[in-house]
């Protein structure tokens, strides 16, 4: 097998998985704070690119430049559903959050569907199907982008938690609740605000996701599974961890594609997720309980 | 014992004759009632439209329902008056889901299914209606065990896997033929369904002894459910063959060609021996100049015929913004199908399902808009007489290359590089 070819299908593994990181690191700082696990992950993201379709479709406006005001709006949307609905289940059993969530899912599936019908949309900017010649590397445009607006969004994240009072706020919430409410802090509060600082994240994936895939109501719980066996492979409630886990799944699948049979790909991320599952359950950079 | 209530009016056993002759009329009455509500019903034929409206077959379904809802209107212009009505169901594009709406329409009293476009969803729909003893027309499926298994319900109007593939070959020969330029190599690259695997199986079939002028260097498949295909086309693209060759879908044939070009893989052609996806309406419009040159050998309409003329004009009619040549396809195999439900209709004057079996299994029908002879059936339930036509796509179209007779334009091969798209 030519080396040129391995090399530009781990390129394009790893450019993807780097988007894949960033949808799961939403999920993983819900979960790093909030302890509530987002069943509705994947239909969250859906939602942030059928805002990016319409943005296309009626303003022509690029996906890339909408990052901000869709994140912003899923952030919204995060907020008020972690402090009017899930809020009152964080203390619950984990089956009432799952169920909970998981109806949550099937509202946004089944609304978007009565909206925008079950066909298939993208949007096909100027530059979808452009690409760089390095030598014998091929690199896709697109994908390039993609992976950059994801590292710059997960960076401004870790920026957030490491840097700002609310970020730091929030970090001490998940290291200690009740310390955090001794000292004072508005815990429902911080929680209503990481739950949408996570669907923010995930709308700004969703975002940069519809650039790389076409959208459909139905594909969100196949990226929730993604999502999960991702931030599961990484550490739960690890952010590095979830940026991790995404390139290796990305590069897995790629990786697998290539040297395997190309339509069982997709099995070789579950056959990750087992062995960490067996040789490291607390994941690749998650801490050990 | 009986007593005696009046002369006029004897008695047996507490009843008088008055009694018993009202209640021996009730009785009649209603016994006959169910019989005459049955009658009734038998004047109108149920079909059970059963297609993929959602999920990743979509666009073929409701493509093909539009061939659904246009049949009343032609099929009263060329002379059916019988009554039908159509009851449809989405299988959303899931062969399990497939059995049991089938299941839901013949218990909502469908007395024939039409559909469903999908070979694995046919397979499950068939032993459904062989179960339940419900004529099955089967407007698009190409698996070829749909008819070999001795069911005396399943009748399909499409042509096998195996008869797509012989004539995709051999259309593949004709364009070589006639530009004078021959691939001497090609990847296979196909979806993996059962649809794929039964054209796969027809390829590695037929082609050892198609005497076919090029070589395949390897066979690629693919999750149907794929939404990226970038490691399969650089893995046919590190072939170096001259020719891709693809059995695929609509979706996946637009990601296929869309990573074609960011990968810069220019192969002489894009050919498809039977195949959906690249004619199709979306193709064109996803892919623009991108979408010209590629050729798929399929089973077409005839544009020149009066019943093609009839359907485009209710087409056009009903669906004034869609592209009729984008649809006529599924459209047409799927008007045809139900044509032969309400022929057999006419023809058994029953919606009793053995008699609308035993009807369409003498089905000859020579007024037709899909270009072939005409719909007979054989003892297997397969159409004898379905043909193929070449098509290749131009300004954004499909336009038949061959059969000469019905050519709308000169094949060009090799194909234009992407640069080089106007």
């Amino acid at each position: 097998m030519p080396a040129e070819l391995i090399f530009n299908v781990a390129v394009g593994g790893v450019l993807t998985g780097l988007v894949y990181g960033l949808m799961a690191l939403g999920l993983s700082v819900i979960f790093g704070v909030v302890r509530v696990v987002n069943f509705a992950h994947g239909e969250m993201m859906t939602l942030g690119m059928y805002a990016a379709v319409v943005l296309f479709g009626s303003l022509g406006l690029d996906p890339l430049l909408m990052l901000v005001p869709v994140a912003a709006a899923l952030f919204v949307i995060g907020y008020i559903l972690q402090s009017t609905l899930i809020n009152p289940f964080v203390n619950r059993p984990e089956h009432s959050q799952f169920m909970l969530l998981v109806a949550v899912a099937m509202i946004m599936v089944n609304g978007l569907l009565m909206i925008f019908g079950p066909n298939a949309r993208n949007t096909l900017v100027s530059y979808a199907l452009d690409s760089y010649q390095v030598g014998p590397l091929i690199i896709d445009a697109v994908r390039l982008y993609a992976a950059v607006a994801a590292m710059a969004v997960a960076l401004a994240l870790f920026a957030f938690f490491k840097l700002t009072p609310t970020g730091k706020a929030i970090r001490a919430c998940a290291d200690n609740y009740l310390g955090a409410q001794v000292v004072g802090l508005n815990v429902k509060r911080l929680y209503a605000f990481t739950f949408g600082v996570g669907a923010a994240c995930v709308g700004a994936a969703g975002c940069i996701m519809v650039l790389l895939i076409d959208v459909t109501p139905q594909i969100g719980p196949a990226y929730t599974l993604l999502a999960f066996v991702i931030v599961i492979v990484g550490g739960l409630g690890s952010m590095p961890g979830a940026l991790l886990g995404g390139i290796l799944i990305g590069l897995s699948e790629a990786m697998a594609g290539l040297f395997f049979v190309p339509s069982a790909k997709g099995m070789f991320a579950f056959a990750i997720l087992v062995l960490v599952l067996l040789l490291r359950p607390q994941g690749l950079l998650g801490k050990k309980a | 014992m009986s007593t005696k209530s009046s002369d006029q009016n004897p008695v047996v056993s507490g009843i008088d004759r008055r009694s018993a002759l009202a209640g021996i009329a009730a009785g009649t009455a209603a016994a006959v009632a169910p019989f005459n509500i049955v009658k009734a019903q038998d004047k109108v034929l149920k079909i059970g439209v059963i297609l993929p409206r959602s999920g990743v077959q979509a666009f073929f379904g409701q493509s093909c329902a539009k061939g659904a809802e246009i049949a009343e209107e032609v099929l009263r212009q060329v002379g059916y008056d019988q009554k039908f009505e159509i009851l449809n169901a989405d299988f959303e594009s899931n062969v399990d889901v497939a059995r049991s709406r089938a299941e839901r329409l013949i218990n909502d009293g469908a007395h024939v299914l039409v559909g469903p476009f999908d070979s694995g969803a046919a397979m499950a729909i068939a032993q459904v209606t062989e179960q339940r003893r419900v004529p099955f027309v089967c407007n698009i499926a190409a698996v070829p065990q749909l008819t070999e298994q001795g069911y005396k319900f399943v009748f399909r109007i499409f042509p096998t896997s195996v008869d797509l593939v012989r004539n995709g070959l051999l259309g593949f020969k004709d364009i070589f033929a006639a530009t004078g330029k021959t691939p001497q190599t090609a990847v296979f690259m196909h979806i993996n369904d059962t649809f794929g695997q039964a054209n796969k199986a027809a390829i590695d079939r037929l082609f050892p002894t198609a005497d076919m002028p090029f070589k395949i260097l390897d066979t690629i498949a693919y999750d149907p459910a794929a939404r990226d295909l970038s490691v399969e086309v650089a893995k046919a693209k590190a072939t170096n063959a001259d020719l891709l060759m693809v059995v695929s879908r609509l979706n996946d044939a637009i990601l296929l060609v869309r990573e074609m070009v960011k990968q810069r893989w220019e192969p002489m052609g894009i050919m498809s021996p039977g195949s959906p996806g690249m004619y199709e309406a979306q193709f064109f419009q996803t892919l623009g100049k991108y979408s010209d040159y590629a050729v798929s050998v399929v089973p077409w309409y005839n544009p020149t015929t009066k019943l093609s003329a009839m359907v485009g004009a209710a087409f056009n009619k009903k669906f004034p913004k869609d592209s009729l040549v984008g649809n006529i396809f599924n459209v047409g195999f799927t008007f045809e199908s139900i044509m032969v439900a309400v022929d057999a209709f006419k023809r058994a004057g029953t919606t009793d399902p053995v008699a609308l079996a035993d009807a369409i299994r003498t089905t000859d029908l020579t007024n037709r808009l899909m270009i072939g002879g005409p719909i007979k059936f054989d003892a297997k339930g397969q159409n004898m007489n379905v043909g193929s036509a070449v098509l290749q796509n131009f300004n954004q179209r499909p336009s038949v290359v061959f059969p000469k007779d019905a050519a709308e334009a000169a094949p060009v091969f090799p194909m234009p590089g992407w640069s080089q798209r106007a």
